[in-house]
């Protein structure tokens, strides 16, 4: 017979309760993630119609992706999404955050900043969709009040996809800005002070302190909605579905096309697929690129 | 949708239970996958319960009919009061939605196991849904029952047949006119009789293009025929259509390419689409040009913004085509004195493409033989006699025209214009139903909407949309 020491027993106990814990989201990760990506990667081998037992096919659907031009218009189309919508995004976060942390303490002020984010994403894209409307859209009343000419903003080939972008600016640029300020608040106000001693101006702080010890944050900020960015579909499904002509076709509505309009669930797994391992490739380049873990502060 | 999620709660329920039962033994590091595994199959399996249980008490069967036109509702309500009344034992439940929350649900509860027992179908659609096996065969009832195909206006049943099976009994049929707003047109001095015997050409849109120019008018109030007329600031417009159109265009453009001499393809089930005829190609830049060129027709994005329909009724435009199915709401919408006019005649005469509707079983019914009764009444005099009396739609059925032509009249609406189109000798063509429709349909969206946009010349879109098209046949 084995005697237990307290420590095992609480050690044991430990694990118990932090195994029950983390229950529900390792049930949540299996049910909606683990599961269905092993299936998805499963089915891009097959020819599934969603109706008809599904036939495996081999690699004959990669093959196709090889030689389809609409998947790489759909991958261009998407990135000049993240190309409009990143920079401008974080440039603008970062300015409301710093502007928070220099100038207000107000948590008023830093609620209404999330606002927009805390508002479903088909909720903004409608409220949008109406405000832009080229015939009875209040922008457009605005703009004509003004003396220009109304704008067909979605239904333009060239204007959909920045006015798609500077939607989603409008809804992510303060809930980028609170996690950009909670970083700056982790940033020791004795290193301001030491360079104000020093005679630094604000924009030598900033850039020399700010910019440097906020890196891991900015990183964190990045890559989240880099990855975000490039899963652009709902504001699509509600205001441009794809069009005009194949302007906003982004890859996530390239999928759900072939998916739920053409019915090739088989060929939509494996452009799934396809842009999964997109998606890590530029995520691994990043994290070692900016050497995400460390910050200039150790 | 409720059912699945019940299933899944009470999976994870189980799970849990069992899981924090396992806790108390040994580590549960296996456990969790394998009971997920549970989880999973519990969702994807289709709720079969509710309906299995219906049928165990033969004479209480509630069939779930689905349609997509709200304004068809009331009348199929009541047919399907009328069918209970003679088959007690069988309930009808009508579930309308819009058509594209209608087929996403079709499609999805195919998938799920929760398609209605009957549904209204459609001929762009039924085709793929019978390759795919969703469809019952109903020829063998048709032939037990006797069921006569001559009481239908000709041509209908034989687009719902295929290889000797059958998916369909043609419950109605539509054709295509020209609305206008008479108010604009007594201003501008141009009349009904005027407007019924224009023609109509893809090189400068014939007299039908002159009563268009007559009927734009700018800022300045002068139209589009005037010297000065300033495109930039058009007030009303003398033709708004209805969109890009797609893959048939229904109500947009094949009326104009095939009295120009366009056919889609040789016929029902053809393999091969003719959508780089130049006929095509002159019509679409004629249609695409009344904007960009022309400045007589709103641009695509105003329309596909509010709508054809809705710039019309909001007179915004004086001139539109549209289907028979939307009299109703034409009369109803308009707050100015609105009537529908022959379509222009083209080189080739008055072409409208015929289009009717069907119902067909699903096969996953549980209930296939109460709901071909059902589909055999709506299909059926008595049903096209109630339908017809409501004014929404034509039966495929003289007897129901009939009776529809008697409610229009009542409501003092002339619809002869879609009559006449539908009995007229070479009047009408038939929907283009062919394999492939599903994938068809965003290449030719994409391509008429370019076409429209002028991103490309109509030409040579149509050169490229049609070898992708006929490559899906390869």
């Amino acid at each position: 017979m084995t005697i237990r020491t307290g420590a095992q027993t609480a050690r044991r106990n430990e694990i118990t309760w932090a195994l029950l814990f983390i229950l529900p989201s390792i049930i949540g990760f299996l049910a909606f993630f683990a599961i269905p990506s092993v299936r998805g990667l499963l089915m891009s081998f097959t020819n599934w119609d969603l109706l008809r037992p599904a036939k495996f096919t081999g690699i004959a659907n990669y093959i196709k992706l090889l030689s389809d031009k609409e998947f790489l218009h759909a991958l261009r189309v998407t990135a000049y999404y993240v190309v409009l919508n990143i920079p401008l995004q974080t440039v603008i976060a970062l300015g409301m955050a710093v502007m928070l942390d220099r100038f207000t303490k107000s948590t008023a002020i830093r609620g209404i900043l999330i606002l927009p984010w805390l508002l479903p994403n088909i909720i903004v894209a409608l409220l949008w969709l109406w405000m832009l409307d080229p015939t009875l859209g209040f922008i457009n009343q605005v703009i004509m009040s003004l003396g220009f000419e109304r704008q067909p903003f979605l239904g333009s080939v060239t204007q959909a996809m920045p006015t798609i972008a500077a939607i989603n600016i409008w809804r992510h640029a303060g809930y980028t800005a609170i996690l950009l300020f909670a970083g700056l608040q982790n940033i020791p106000k004795d290193v301001y002070e030491a360079a104000a001693i020093d005679g630094a101006d604000e924009r030598q702080m900033f850039m020399g302190i700010t910019l440097p010890l906020l890196r891991p944050v900015l990183i964190f900020v990045l890559v989240t909605s880099l990855i975000g960015s490039f899963q652009i579909f709902d504001t699509i499904v509600i205001t441009t579905k794809g069009g005009p002509v194949d302007a906003t076709r982004v890859v996530y509505w390239y999928i759900y096309e072939y998916a739920f309009v053409r019915f090739k669930m088989g060929y939509a797994a494996t452009i799934s697929v396809a842009l999964f391992l997109i998606l890590i490739t530029i995520t691994i380049i990043q994290m070692r690129y900016f050497n995400a873990d460390s910050s200039d502060l150790d | 949708m409720r059912l699945r999620f019940n299933a899944l709660a009470i999976a994870l329920v189980m799970v849990s239970s069992m899981l924090i039962a396992a806790c108390g033994a040994k580590a549960p590091a296996a456990e969790p996958t394998a009971a997920a595994d549970v989880a999973a199959e519990a969702t994807a399996a289709p709720a079969e319960e509710p309906t299995a249980a219906v049928a165990a008490s033969a004479d209480a069967v509630t069939i779930r009919y689905g349609l997509w036109d709200g304004n068809q509702q009331p009348a199929y309500e009541a047919c399907a009061a009328a069918f209970t009344k003679t088959n007690p034992n069988i309930t009808v439940k009508v579930e309308q939605a819009g058509w594209g929350d209608y087929w996403t649900s079709v499609q999805t509860g195919m998938v799920g196991g929760t398609a209605p027992d009957v549904f209204t179908n459609h001929l762009a659609k039924y085709p793929e849904f019978a390759a795919k096996e969703q469809l019952v065969d109903i020829q063998p009832f048709v032939e037990r029952d006797g069921v006569d195909m001559k009481q239908y206006l000709p041509g209908l049943a034989d687009l719902w047949g295929r290889d000797g099976k059958r998916y369909g009994l043609p419950k109605d049929w539509d054709t295509v006119s020209v609305v206008y707003n008479k108010d604009m047109m007594d201003k501008a001095g141009v009349t009904v009789e005027e407007l019924n015997n224009a023609d109509w050409n893809a090189k400068d849109g014939g007299s039908f293009g002159q009563i268009i120019k007559k009927l734009t008018i700018d800022s300045a109030g002068k139209n589009a025929l005037d010297a000065g007329f300033d495109k930039s600031k058009v007030v009303q417009y003398g033709f708004v259509g209805g969109g890009s159109g797609g893959a048939y265009g229904q109500t947009q453009w094949s009326h104009w390419a095939v009295s120009n001499g366009f056919k889609f393809n040789d016929g029902l089930y053809a393999t091969k689409y003719f959508y780089d005829d130049p006929k095509l190609a002159e019509t679409m830049q004629w249609y695409a040009d009344l904007n960009l060129v022309e400045g007589v027709a709103p641009t695509l994005a105003d329309v596909k913004s509010l709508g054809a329909t809705a710039l019309f009724t909001a007179g915004k435009a004086a001139l539109t085509t549209d289907g028979s199915w939307m009299i109703g709401s034409y009369v109803k919408d308009a707050k100015f004195v609105t009537g529908f006019a022959r379509l222009p005649k083209g080189p080739e005469g008055r072409k409208s493409m015929f289009n009717g509707l069907a119902d067909s079983i699903w096969v996953g019914s549980k209930h296939q033989e109460e709901s071909w009764q059902w589909m055999k009444f709506a299909a059926s005099p008595a049903c096209a006699n109630i339908v017809g009396s409501y004014g929404v739609v034509f039966p495929a059925i003289q007897s129901g025209v009939d009776a529809a032509l008697k409610a229009y009249g009542d409501r003092k609406v002339d619809v002869s214009a879609f009559t006449a189109q539908a009995t007229e000798a070479n009047g009408t063509f038939l929907f283009p139903v062919t394999d492939h429709a599903s994938e068809i349909g965003p290449i030719m969206d994409a391509t008429m909407d370019s076409i429209m946009l002028g991103e490309k010349p109509a030409a040579d879109a149509l050169k490229a949309a049609n070898d992708e098209v006929n490559a899906l046949f390869q």
